[in-house]
């Protein structure tokens, strides 16, 4: 279920919109923080540079070479002196001498790199350092000499090196408040990003769960299910179809329901108008016998056949009559609480099968169980004829059974049931063997069996044994009888 | 042997079934209509009536009411060409004594009629030796003139339902399953149905006014079958 969540629609939404959202605010806000960072940093050493210049090309005169330690002291003094508020440090060395603006400044800032690179160029060199978590600006440069009076004269090095140290906390509070605006607009663009593939999850995942709704209920069978139609987008389209795929299948189901049920009709209707003309015949068929004795072989055989074959008949149309009473949902259930084994007893005995049957019965109302009598006997009576019929004696039936169901098995001797065949045995008019036209039985004994256990909720298989024979097994749920429901006639 | 009324309207079946009845040895009238039936009824004085629930006209429903009005006990078996549930259990609550599913063998059709008539001609079984009238409560029962009465009013019934009060009654406060009493009353020898015990018991049960709720003589055992009880 958890996975199932993370892998949905609307986490991969809101994924996908948050990581474009943050991608983009990261890299615009990195871009513009850089420039701007430069920026500010730039401009500030470049006036920092050119004030020191400046001053340094006013002041140098007075320093006189090769200087005394107090007097390089006093130029540096001076020199930071020359910034209002106070953030210089000024020190200036000569070969090993060396003074500050202020006495016993370590200087930590200015590094042994700068210090070589100023030694090694006349340029300005200068180097941000960040000490003690603020970022100081380092610049050095030598002082030059010139001959100040005469123009684009070639200048040499004093040996005399000037380093100055300037605290850019200024400029660091402007990129920490760059850094912080552009923090903010991130959290806000992700929410906005965030609520964004909310809704645009939602606009999708509403529709794709009504329709997901819509589906469920066809394939539960309710083919009138339609879904509305919003607007002209592709989840409208996708509505559209549903609604004419669903109404395309409920034509066509209506059809077959349609001719399914005329089908069921004609059954009924020809197994009900072929009872009136049997009913005629079938209560002739003792005189014709009777007489049959009497007449000359040829119409006595005749007359025997007519006999014969009108009693199948009159089976065959009463067989298809229960089956069109299953099939129209007619067939219910008169349900009495009565001992199974009492009820096999009385089946077998009624059909005079009680010494060519062996049966295993549990001793009495050790098995009972909310039937309906008739049709647990047809059951019965079925299973057993067909083991007569087709399979070989001794047939066994027996019956167990626990709190919850009881279990009749009907087993016969013969060569059992062909692997091929077991899948059909329940089906109408199934013929295990296709070169045997007609058995004795209608062909529908099984499937009426089969209908008749459904109806009572339970399952019947059938089997061949591994030591030979046919098994049909027929389970059946045990309903005790319900406290308020009364059989009353 | 017996005199049997045939009402059915089909002509190939009421020839067939009159021929082969006539083969048993009955004595048989047959009539096309329930109006006809009802006439033959009274010129023929029938010991049974095989009938038809499907007529033209009258119903077979109709003709069964019309004749239990006429002779409570004349016996009365429904011939039906439907053998749905709904159809057997109305012909058996308007009064039948028993049915039968058409098509029919004329030698199941003659073993039904002797059943019938047997339960007609005897008294019921356990009988002997026991006082000739009963009273319980306000019910009186003659085992010999074969006479039940109500608060002193005697009540018509079919013999299906005389028979099965006269087994009831016969041990009071035993209680008999339904199979016992389709032996008992109706001479079924083979796993017969439990409908025609129900549909008698209602029937009997409404001619000694009994509430439905809570009957006083006849009571239910719930998923066995019946008891009669002295109040």
């Amino acid at each position: 279920m958890r996975r199932r969540r993370l892998r949905g629609l609307r986490f991969r939404l809101v994924v996908a919109f948050g990581l474009v959202a943050a991608i983009s605010a990261v890299t615009t806000g990195a871009l513009t923080f850089r420039e701007a960072r430069t920026g500010v940093l730039q401009q500030s050493q470049d006036a920092t540079i050119r004030q020191l210049r400046t001053q340094l090309n006013q002041q140098a005169a007075e320093l006189a070479l090769p200087p005394e330690r107090s007097a390089l002291r006093k130029f540096a003094q001076d020199l930071a002196a020359t910034e209002s508020r106070g953030n210089w440090r000024v020190l200036v060395t000569y070969g090993d001498l060396s003074g500050s603006s202020a006495s016993g400044d370590p200087f930590t800032e200015v590094t042994p790199a700068l210090r070589e690179a100023v030694a090694s160029s006349r340029a300005t060199v200068f180097q941000r350092v960040r000490h003690d978590g603020r970022t100081s600006l380092a610049v050095g440069m030598s002082i030059l000499f010139s001959t100040q009076r005469i123009p684009d004269s070639v200048e040499t090095p004093s040996g005399a090196r000037v380093f100055l140290v300037v605290p850019q906390t200024t400029e660091q509070a402007y990129v920490d408040a760059l850094v912080t605006a552009a923090e903010r607009a991130m959290v806000a663009a992700l929410a906005l990003a965030v609520v964004l593939a909310l809704l645009a999850a939602r606009g999708v995942l509403v529709p794709v769960r009504k329709l997901r709704l819509a589906t469920r209920r066809v394939a539960e069978g309710r083919l009138d299910t339609r879904l509305a139609v919003n607007g002209s987008d592709e989840l409208a389209e996708l509505s559209h179809t549903f609604n004419e795929t669903a109404a395309a299948l409920e034509t066509s189901v209506a059809e077959l329901r349609e001719m399914e049920a005329r089908a069921r009709r004609f059954a009924a209707d020809v197994s009900h108008e072929l009872r009136t003309p049997l009913a005629a015949m079938s209560a002739v068929t003792d005189v014709l016998d009777e007489d049959a004795a009497r007449l000359d072989p040829d119409t006595a055989t005749a007359v025997r056949l007519i006999s014969t074959e009108t009693v199948k008949l009159a089976r065959l149309v009463d067989d298809l009559m229960e089956i069109s009473r299953f099939d129209a949902g007619a067939a219910v259930l008169h349900l009495d609480e009565i001992d199974l084994a009492e009820s096999i007893r009385r089946t077998l005995a009624s059909r005079g099968w009680t010494d060519t049957v062996e049966t295993e019965l549990p001793p009495p109302h050790a098995v009972r169980a909310r039937v309906d009598p008739r049709r647990v006997d047809v059951i019965v009576a079925n299973l057993v004829g067909n083991a007569l019929k087709h399979g070989a004696r001794p047939v066994m039936v027996r019956l167990s059974g626990d709190d919850t169901v009881a279990v009749i098995e009907v087993r016969d001797s013969g060569p059992g049931i062909p692997s091929h065949v077991l899948p059909h045995v329940f089906e109408r008019f199934y013929k295990s063997d296709s070169a045997r036209i007609r058995s004795e039985g209608s062909g529908l004994g099984l499937s009426i069996t089969a209908e008749n256990v459904h109806l009572h909720g339970g399952t019947v298989r059938a089997a061949s044994h591994p030591a030979g024979g046919a098994v049909f097994t027929m389970e059946l749920p045990l309903r005790r009888a319900e406290p308020t429901e009364e059989y009353r006639p | 042997m017996s005199r049997v009324l045939l009402i059915e309207d089909d002509p190939a079946v009421r020839e067939g079934v009159a021929l082969a009845l006539r083969r048993q040895g009955h004595d048989v009238a047959a009539a096309a209509t329930g109006e006809e039936g009802l006439d033959r009824l009274r010129s023929f004085r029938p010991d049974i009536v095989i009938l038809d629930l499907m007529l033209p006209g009258m119903t077979g429903l109709e003709v069964c009411r019309t004749v239990r009005t006429l002779d409570q006990t004349l016996p009365i078996i429904m011939a039906t060409a439907r053998g749905d549930e709904v159809d057997i259990v109305v012909g058996l609550e308007a009064g039948a004594d028993d049915y039968v599913v058409k098509p029919v063998l004329a030698r199941v059709l003659d073993a039904r009629i002797r059943a019938v008539l047997r339960r007609t001609a005897g008294a019921a079984p356990g009988a002997e030796g026991l006082p000739k009238i009963h009273t319980y409560g306000e019910l009186a029962v003659d085992r010999a003139g074969l006479t039940v009465a109500l608060h002193g009013e005697p009540i018509a019934l079919a013999p299906s339902e005389l028979r099965l009060l006269l087994t009831l009654t016969a041990s009071p406060g035993q209680v008999f399953s339904r199979q016992q009493l389709l032996e008992a009353v109706w001479e079924h020898d083979y796993h017969g149905d439990a409908r025609l015990v129900d549909a008698c018991v209602k029937r009997l049960r409404t001619k000694m006014s009994e509430p439905p709720r809570a009957p006083r003589y006849i009571h239910t055992v719930r998923g066995f079958g019946y008891r009669f009880a002295a109040p």
